[in-house]
């Protein structure tokens, strides 16, 4: 075997942290085949540099210099602390499946299969001898350094599916907890979507006190059929010294309807990628994104959209609100194919800067084959309006709460799309938590 | 639909091999040997009887080149350039010293005449009776490697404007040649301006002086004549403290199967109060329809607000090459600077242009505005590609950009890659891009209005471009408007 | 007893250039003046350094509002205090809706008098009492402040929000501009209906078209950043009739 030495700033090898964690990896024979082929292909680049396009403003071999050894399975301790933490989240009535320090936590989720819906944890797929295929639950179609590395370590994660025609009543909520300070947990889920279903996908990525400059590395793949309806909100409210490197692979049938809206104020290096591919044709995507970042948060929201099929509709928007240090970067691409005439792709980036040393950048791209079209993106960076500024405070309002009124009403776009009520409070009330430890 | 359908039909059956300018001029020509060397540059700069400093600072960036890298990350293909195979430089043999217009190789008179610009002072000033007021325009003619002429030299004397080839600058006044060249893309810059460090055999070089606005349009017409020749000018403007010019520069060249190769460097500079207006037509030679042949067109441009209220604005209306690579840039350095970027770029057939501007500000209420039109017909891929950044002292930075796209036929593409960067909270930019194709509707009304179906898409394409062509000089509007009909001929008429 | 308002010898300064060489007013309770001057005058310097809008530098003199030193306070607490400025142009600020604002707005300034907040129902029932008295529809309020409103709208919405906090004094800057007979009948009934004997008025204004509505007690002249003539109502219709070229020969 031929492997190059990983690349990380401190030119440790991460080979030692691979051959130390292979041991507690779930899988053999074709499953830890495909994680050393993984592995390989992540140690041929290393942590991503702004040398890689992709990466250009997120640069992780200078923001994370490593990546942390792998956490220990969650002790009795952890479990019952990540299980307060879980009833605290205030999502309303959800399906909740608790993966702590990246291993699953039966004795907090609810594994309830039915009406359509059945969920099984992914390490007990991957340690599954029987299956021919689970091998596959590690690959993806989309080379980059990271969710290769995540494919190599990937601990656990859910598998969920959804029956054609269901509509499980109850959003399926994947609560991510850490609870240990300088390890590194990697998670996988994959989330399989059957034709005319109706779902909602929630998760939420938290953190007990006593967990610090840890690193979550998550990945998420979906499959959505025809006529079918995914609501999805991510809220992200990791340490403040973590980091969270995550992607997302969406595949899109037709006549479908995709709803994602994610929210980060966590994290000191966060990167959220999605790859969404509308491959059906009529479908309609949606993307709403909010960073509310302060300190030296270093926040990476990426989305390239895949217009595979005629006939559908795309709309980013992305709203970030940057205060002292904080650094946002937004990269969207809509890629129109030639085959997806009558194509409707739009997307909207706004930068807030509460702070001169705050710092943004924003790269939109249009790459587009098909002449029947209308595509277009737009992109402000600006300060509040000292115009508007004035008239709030003309009418009473301090100086802060001027501010977080308008702050409010500059994410309040992308949070109002959120369609389920107690789902958006939740964002909502994350948001005030954020404009509340500002005043 | 049937229309439109039409419409798209004459783009795949898009015939390129209507360039107006191909015919080439049968004259003696005295070239450089094949090929790159340090020999290669000693010659050149015998040539131009150029001082030592002057060759020194070539061989540097000679050396320098030999270790640097062709760039990629433009969306452009094309197989790999030997370097080794070309000419570097070839000048029009002369049959004696030239002393006056009247004694410039008639042949090359007379390629100048058919490109329609007049290098005869005379021939301006009868002929045509011009309308009083009309501004006249003073021309350097660069052919192949060297500047054959250059009008109203006197006239420009007396106002203070150093209007020549680089060349004779080098010579005449090396102290302003030394003090500016190369302090705006410098020897290092890239691949291409690297090169054209150590090879540059013409160009222009202007001056204007404190206080002092050119009376009259500067201009270069730029031709490629010889086969397998590079060419590689370089071009110097420097305004001084509140001096104005306006700059045009045209370029063509010859219908040949095997692509050439032309690699520019163009620096401005701007002091306080001064302001640079620089238009380009580009017209090379794009290739056939089947893409083959055609001029390889990676240039370098870029202008330095030095001073504080200077302004530099770039025009350029692209609608030849077989690839285009080029970035007219501002560097927005003095306080209250302003930098300007208006383009129109049209591809078609097998085209290739990757285009678009750098605005850097860097200075405080530093304002920039970016119109970028782009035109894909055929087989062709256009892409805009842009930056604007803001850096941390540069507060109250401002920029405007409108990037529009429009699409003709489903075989080509059509690219947006803007990168937008602000580093303070006083920034304000604003973005806006769109792509789409002529509306059916539109078309529709005006066929039933009575026109036909290239009028009524040449009336559409010239609409989309019309915020452009208005910072043309009016001359160069009218050419412009012309050649962009020309350009989607067989198309849309 | 403390004048509402007193400006004395105010001199403010726009950038380098100086808007107010000296202006000296004073304002009491229940009394309803106008400031009238030609466009250039200082008129709306004068409200926007009452209000303590960022950008003017006072480089002398002083403005006590109840006896206090005004500019001495941040825009907010002026607010609290009772200072309102009816905007010529009422900013739009889309995604807060009318109604949130208003109850933010109120609650703001109860909050710094120390006062408790209102509650919702109460809330509620008053912005409906004053919306109706003023014709605002109740959708209107559903909608982001000013977003897409007419300028009668916009004008309406400033004499709700005068009529909801109940300021002791109110500076109308223009209010007349870009409104129509009826819709500056609609609003100047408003503000009317808020005239009471511990609350005063300044109402600056280019025309005298707008006092036939709002009838002052005193006139004040403006021209080149300082009062040049002060008198009674007659003052405005005086004005009509002869113009401002007089005054501005008279403050050269």
């Amino acid at each position: 075997m031929n492997v190059a030495l990983a690349k990380t700033t401190t030119g440790a090898v991460l080979d030692g942290t691979f051959a130390a964690a292979r041991g507690r990896l779930p899988g053999v024979g074709t499953v830890a085949e495909t994680r050393q082929q993984a592995f390989d292909d992540f140690a041929r680049t290393g942590l991503p540099t702004r040398r890689i396009e992709e990466w250009k403003y997120t640069d992780l071999r200078n923001l994370l210099r490593d990546v942390a050894p792998l956490a220990p399975a969650p002790d009795q301790a952890a479990l019952a602390q990540a299980a307060k933490l879980v009833e605290t989240l205030g999502t309303g009535d959800t399906q909740k499946l608790v993966i702590v320090d990246g291993v699953f936590a039966a004795g907090l989720s609810d594994l309830t299969s039915g009406g359509g819906v059945t969920v099984h944890a992914l390490s007990a797929m991957l340690d599954d001898a029987t299956s021919a295929t689970r091998a596959d639950l590690l690959r993806s179609r989309i080379v980059d350094p990271m969710i290769a590395l995540n494919a190599a370590f990937a601990t656990d994660g859910m598998l969920i599916d959804i029956a054609d025609d269901a509509a499980p009543a109850r959003p399926l909520h994947i609560v991510h907890v850490a609870t240990r300070p300088s390890v590194a947990a990697f998670t996988r889920s994959l989330v399989r979507i059957g034709n005319r279903a109706r779902v909602t996908l929630v998760e939420s990525f938290v953190a007990t006190e006593s967990a610090k400059a840890y690193q979550a590395h998550d990945a998420v793949v979906i499959w959505i059929g025809d006529d079918s309806d995914l609501q999805h909100v991510r809220v992200m409210e990791d340490a403040g010294d973590a980091a969270n490197i995550a992607t997302a692979i969406v595949t899109v049938g037709a006549r479908t309807k995709f709803n994602t809206f994610s929210l980060t104020t966590g994290g000191g290096v966060s990167r959220y990628q999605s790859f969404i591919t509308l491959a059906g044709v009529d479908s309609e995507l949606s993307t709403n994104s909010v960073h509310l970042l302060r300190d030296k948060q270093h926040g990476d929201c990426t989305f390239v959209i895949e217009h595979a099929a005629p006939n559908c509709l795309s709309r980013e928007l992305f709203r970030a609100v940057l205060d002292d240090r904080a650094h946002s970067v937004f990269q969207g691409r809509i890629n129109v194919h030639q085959i997806a005439q009558k194509t409707d792709g739009k997307m909207m980036s706004r930068a807030l800067l509460l702070s001169d040393e705050a710092e943004i950048d924003n790269k939109p791209e249009l790459e587009i084959f098909a002449d029947d079209v209308q595509c277009g993106h737009g992109a402000t960076i600006g300060a509040l309006d000292d115009s508007l500024l004035f008239y709030l405070r003309a009418r009473g309002l301090p100086e802060k709460a001027a501010q977080a009124l308008l702050i409010q009403a500059f994410v309040g776009e992308a949070l109002e799309s959120i369609v389920n009520d107690d789902l958006r409070d939740v964002a909502i009330s994350a948001a005030e938590r954020w404009l509340e430890s500002r005043a | 639909m049937a229309a439109v359908q039409e419409t798209v039909d004459r783009v795949r059956q898009i015939d390129v091999d209507q360039y107006r300018y191909g015919f080439e001029t049968i004259i003696e020509s005295e070239k450089a040997p094949k090929g790159l060397s340090e020999d290669t540059v000693r010659y050149i700069s015998a040539k131009k009887n150029e001082p030592a400093w002057m060759l020194e600072w070539r061989l540097e960036a000679y050396r320098r080149w030999l270790t640097m890298e062709e760039p990629k990350w433009a969306r452009v293909e094309y197989p790999k350039i030997d370097f080794q195979d070309l000419y570097y430089y070839s000048a029009p043999k002369p049959k004696k010293t030239i002393g006056s217009i009247d004694e410039i190789d008639p042949e090359i008179l007379e390629t100048y005449k058919k490109l329609g610009i007049p290098l005869r002072e005379i021939e301006a000033l009868e002929g045509v009776v011009r309308p009083e007021g009309e501004r006249r325009i003073a021309v350097d003619a660069v052919f192949d490697s060297v500047s054959v002429a250059t009008t109203f030299q006197k006239e420009l004397k007396q106002a203070g404007v150093i209007f020549m080839p680089i060349s004779e600058a080098i010579r005449e006044h090396p102290d302003l040649v030394k003090q500016y060249l190369g302090t705006v893309v410098p020897t290092s810059d890239n691949f291409y301006a690297t090169l054209n460090s150590a090879v540059f055999s013409d160009g222009s070089f202007v001056y204007v002086p404190p206080g002092v606005r050119c009376p009259m349009e500067l201009s270069t017409y730029f031709r490629i004549n010889e086969r397998n020749t590079g060419q590689f000018e370089r071009t110097l403007i420097i305004a001084d403290k509140g001096a104005y010019v306006s700059y045009l520069e045209g370029c063509t060249a010859p219908q040949r199967d095997e692509n050439q190769l032309h690699a520019a460097v163009v620096e401005l500079v701007t002091h306080d109060d001064a302001e640079i207006k620089y238009s380009t037509v580009q017209n090379w030679y794009p290739g056939n329809s089947e893409g083959k042949g055609g001029i390889y067109n990676f240039v370098t441009k870029r202008g330095d607000c030095r001073g504080d209220r200077s302004k530099i604005s770039w025009t350029q209306v692209e609608t030849g090459s077989a690839i285009t690579w080029k970035y007219p840039s501002c560097i927005l350095r003095g306080d209250n600077s302003r930098g300007e970027f208006y383009s129109i770029a049209i591809s078609n057939g097998y085209q290739q242009v990757d285009s678009g501007t750098k605005m850097i500000h860097l200075g405080k209420n530093t304002t920039s505005r970016i119109i970028s039109k782009g035109i894909a017909a055929g087989k062709s891929q256009n892409t805009y590609r842009g930056l604007v950044t803001a850096h941390r002292k540069a507060t109250n930075a401002r920029n405007f950009t409108a990037c529009d796209s429009l699409l003709i036929g489903d075989q080509c593409g059509a690219h947006t890659v803007p990168y937008i960067e602000a580093k303070n909270a006083s920034t304000l930019f604003e973005h806006e891009a769109t792509t789409s194709k002529i509306s059916e509707d539109v078309l529709f009304y005006c066929v039933q209005r009575g026109l036909s179906q290239e009028e009524a898409v040449g009336l559409v394409v010239n609409g989309f471009v019309k915020d452009v062509l208005q910072q043309l000089p009016m001359e160069f509007a009218v050419e412009a408007q012309k050649l962009i009909s020309i350009s989607l001929e067989g198309s849309v008429g | 007893m403390t004048a509402l308002l007193e400006v004395k010898d105010l001199q403010v300064r726009v950038e380098d250039r100086e808007i107010l060489h000296g202006l000296t007013m004073t304002v009491n309770g229940g009394e309803v003046h106008a400031i009238m001057g030609p466009n250039g005058s200082g008129k709306s310097t004068l409200s926007h350094v009452i209000a303590g809008k960022p950008g003017y530098e006072v480089t002398g003199g002083e403005i006590l509002f109840k006896g206090e030193d005004l500019l001495e306070m941040e825009p907010d607490e002026r607010a609290a205090k009772g200072v309102f400025l009816a905007f010529q142009y009422p900013v739009e600020i889309p995604g807060v809706t009318t109604m949130n604002f208003l109850r933010t707005a109120v609650n703001a300034q109860r909050k710094a008098r120390g006062e408790s907040e209102y509650l919702v129902p109460d809330f509620l029932r008053k912005v409906r009492e004053v919306a109706a008295s003023l014709n605002i529809p109740m959708d209107m309020l559903k909608r982001g402040v000013n977003v897409g409103f007419s300028g009668g709208e916009k004008k309406r919405n400033e004499v709700l929000q005068m009529a909801l906090f109940q300021p002791s004094l109110c500076i109308l800057d223009e209010m007349d501009s870009g409104l129509d007979i009826d819709a500056l009948r609609v609003a100047a009934d408003g503000v009317n209906a808020l005239r009471s004997p511990d609350r005063a008025m300044v109402v600056i204004t280019h025309y005298q078209r707008l006092l036939n509505y709002i009838v002052p007690d005193h006139v004040h002249v403006m021209s080149k950043g300082r009062v040049v003539k002060s008198g009674g109502k007659e003052l405005a219709l005086e004005l009509e009739e002869s113009g401002y070229a007089q005054y501005e020969d008279a403050a050269a």
